[in-house]
């Protein structure tokens, strides 16, 4: 029997998400070398702190706001945190999806129950949209948000409220609600190494980089 | 493109290196960085948000160093800089910005902005649009010797001074000292009392020093425009009398951003290491401190606070020595708020002093230290930067604020002990 959206959805976890994959594993790998191929001078100055230490240390410490940045920006903050963290708890802890990590890796893990991953998704949407008003509503980050930015930001979205309407069977017939959902994914994923989506990767360097001139001179990041 | 405008993106071209590309890769438009700024802060004016003073950088790393900025290169969907860009950031690169350092502290993806406003100012002064203010300044100072003029009689006569106020011999071009002083325009200029003071404090502690008269000048306007070879040339002229003179260290004054371009940019501009150290003042009195050469008698009774210089703290490491010194000699010493590692600039570090045209802005920004001051109300702020010294001494004074400023190495040595 020919259903069209069982069709859909065999496209989009077969062929297309190939695609996608080869594109973002590929895409990142070029965005990384691009950058470290690009190197840095040796730096003569006599270090007074420990560059290397400093580095890795402001990797985790700089996931902290300073005192009073949550009073200035409680939702850029708040819903920064609450956004990463339930993407990456409905992403990683849900059972299918570490289940499919398991079949492309061979890695697994244990996943949560499916409250946890709901209330996660929920709060992660709600944030994101948050965040979304917020680029729109504060003339400092409107004027530096692009297209492609809030573009980003939506896409970004999508997988988490499609997986939710289609887990849940929400509304829409269910099969064509889940290749919603992979097609979401896929898209995500080919975008990513083209966008800001990049600083899931890159943050760790800027951060190390950061640390390193700081610690050089002693002097705190 | 004209000449200019390629001389100012060959510049740039050269600026980027892996930490700019991960630091603009990073970037994800939160905006927090706009808080810190001392600019924003007072005008609200999103303009200011300082990831977007080095929009310029941003543009030469995408168009040239990102596979897909390459792409939209070629096929004509690149976004070329023109003159008008480079004329459009003056305001933004220069008078807005005094290089504080305190976007690069917030930045959750941990961008160093207050490095790439730096190198932005490379590619602004080879394109020709680095303020007339410091231009002229570089002048004075590469075919004289300060950026103020001719300071060598002023430095002279001072010193002059200085040995007939403490009686103590101080020698010019004395080879085989462990230390060479060196100074800054300011001091000489304006506050002279400290070489005095070091007389005095170094005569207690045992230190044998000098001063170059080829060299007695630390200031370097090269790293504020943002020329290399201008700062090169200029820190040259310190390392070679140095190494002349066969010092194990040299002194680096009581100035900002002195320290930044001797200690730490200095050794990379003449791409090798030193045959010396450098050491900031306050440390080496705070060291003294420590071997108990540097001992006090009495404390000043005033309300007492301090204001952190941007380029020796934030941006220099040097937080607990000037406290543990002032400590020792101050009965009511008291912070204000943010102070330390996140200390609001003086408003006129990073050229924006000498730059007329952001009079404006110096002075809407110097209303945040106004309040902070109002909150501590102080009879005295003590500060290790004679620029800073300066800037707050003028800005209080047009505010009709009555609160004396005074440099910490005088103020050591107003109490140093008298055991004769
Ligand atoms: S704080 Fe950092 S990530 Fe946010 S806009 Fe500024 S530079 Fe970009
Ligand atoms: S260095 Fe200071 S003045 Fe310059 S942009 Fe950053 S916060 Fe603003």
């Amino acid at each position: 029997m020919n259903n069209p959206n069982f069709d859909l959805l065999m496209f989009a976890r077969g062929p297309l998400f190939d695609i996608a994959l080869l594109v973002f594993v590929a895409g990142v790998l070029i965005r990384v070398v691009e950058i470290l191929i690009l190197g840095r001078k040796k730096d003569f100055s006599k270090a007074k702190g420990q560059p290397v230490q400093q580095g890795i240390k402001t990797i985790f410490t700089r996931t902290f706001p300073r005192p009073g940045a949550i009073k200035a920006n409680p939702i850029t903050i708040v819903g920064g945190y609450v956004f990463h963290i339930g993407f990456f708890i409905a992403f990683l802890l849900f059972v299918p999806h570490i289940a499919l990590i398991e079949e492309l890796t061979g890695l697994s893990w244990p996943g949560v129950g499916r409250v946890v991953i709901e209330g996660a998704t929920v709060l992660a949407v709600i944030a994101g949209l948050a965040l979304l008003y917020t680029r729109w509503k504060d003339p400092v980050r409107r004027k530096l948000t692009t297209w492609v930015d809030y573009l980003v930001l939506i896409l970004s979205l999508l997988p988490l409220i499609t997986g939710y309407v289609a887990v849940n069977k929400l509304f829409g017939d269910p099969t064509f609600m889940m290749a919603l959902h992979v097609l979401s994914v896929d898209i995500l994923m080919i975008v990513f190494p083209f966008t800001k989506l990049m600083h899931a990767f890159t943050f760790a360097m800027a951060r190390y980089y950061n640390g390193s001139i700081q610690g050089r001179k002693g002097a705190e990041s | 493109m004209s000449a200019t405008v390629e001389r100012g993106v060959n510049a740039l071209r050269e600026q980027v290196d892996a930490p700019v590309a991960s630091f603009f890769s990073s970037c994800v438009s939160c905006g927090l960085c706009a808080d810190a700024c001392i600019f924003f802060q007072e005008t609200q004016d999103p303009q200011y948000t300082p990831i977007r003073k080095v929009e310029l950088l941003r543009r030469v790393w995408e168009n040239e160093y990102t596979l897909f900025g390459r792409v939209k290169n070629m096929v004509g969907l690149g976004n070329r800089i023109t003159e008008e860009d480079f004329t459009e950031m003056e305001q933004l690169v220069y008078d807005s910005c005094t290089m504080c350092g305190r976007c690069t502290m917030v930045c959750p993806v941990g961008n160093d902005i207050t490095m790439m406003i730096r190198k932005m100012r490379e590619g602004m002064s080879a394109a020709g649009h680095a303020p007339v203010e410091l231009i002229g300044a570089a002048k004075r100072h590469t075919t004289g010797n300060s950026p103020m003029g001719d300071l060598s009689k002023a430095i002279e006569a001072q010193v002059k001074h200085a040995i007939a106020d403490t009686g103590i011999e101080i020698a010019f071009d004395k080879p085989g000292v462990d230390y060479l002083v060196i100074l800054s325009a300011q001091e000489i200029a304006e506050y002279p009392e400290v070489i005095g003071a070091m007389a005095q404090i170094f005569d207690k502690a045992g230190v044998t020093w000098t001063i170059a008269s080829e060299a007695f000048e630390a200031t370097n306007v090269g790293v504020q425009i943002g020329n290399r070879d201008v700062a090169k040339y200029l820190v040259t002229r310190v390392v070679e009398a140095a190494e002349k003179l066969k010092v194990k260290k040299v002194i680096s004054p009581e100035c900002g951003h002195a320290y930044q371009a001797l200690r730490w940019e200095g050794p990379n501009l003449i791409g090798r290491e030193y045959g010396f150290e450098v050491v900031h003042i306050i440390e080496l009195l705070d060291q003294l401190r420590a071997e108990g050469k540097l001992k006090t008698s009495g404390k000043d009774s005033d309300k007492i606070t301090f204001h952190d210089p941007c380029q020796i703290n934030r941006r220099g490491g040097i937080n607990k020595e000037p406290r543990r010194l002032l400590n020792m000699v101050a009965e009511n010493f008291v912070e204000t708020e943010d102070a330390g590692t996140m200390n609001w600039c003086c408003s006129a570090g990073g050229g924006v002093g000498a730059n007329e045209r952001a009079g404006h802005l110096k002075d809407a920004a110097f209303q945040l230290k106004k309040r902070q001051f109002e909150k501590v109300a102080p009879d005295k702020i003590v500060t290790m930067c004679a620029f800073c010294h300066h800037t707050l001494e003028n800005a209080l004074e047009d505010n009709d604020m009555d609160i004396e400023v005074a440099g910490l190495t005088e103020m050591m040595a107003e109490y140093l002990e008298d055991e004769d």
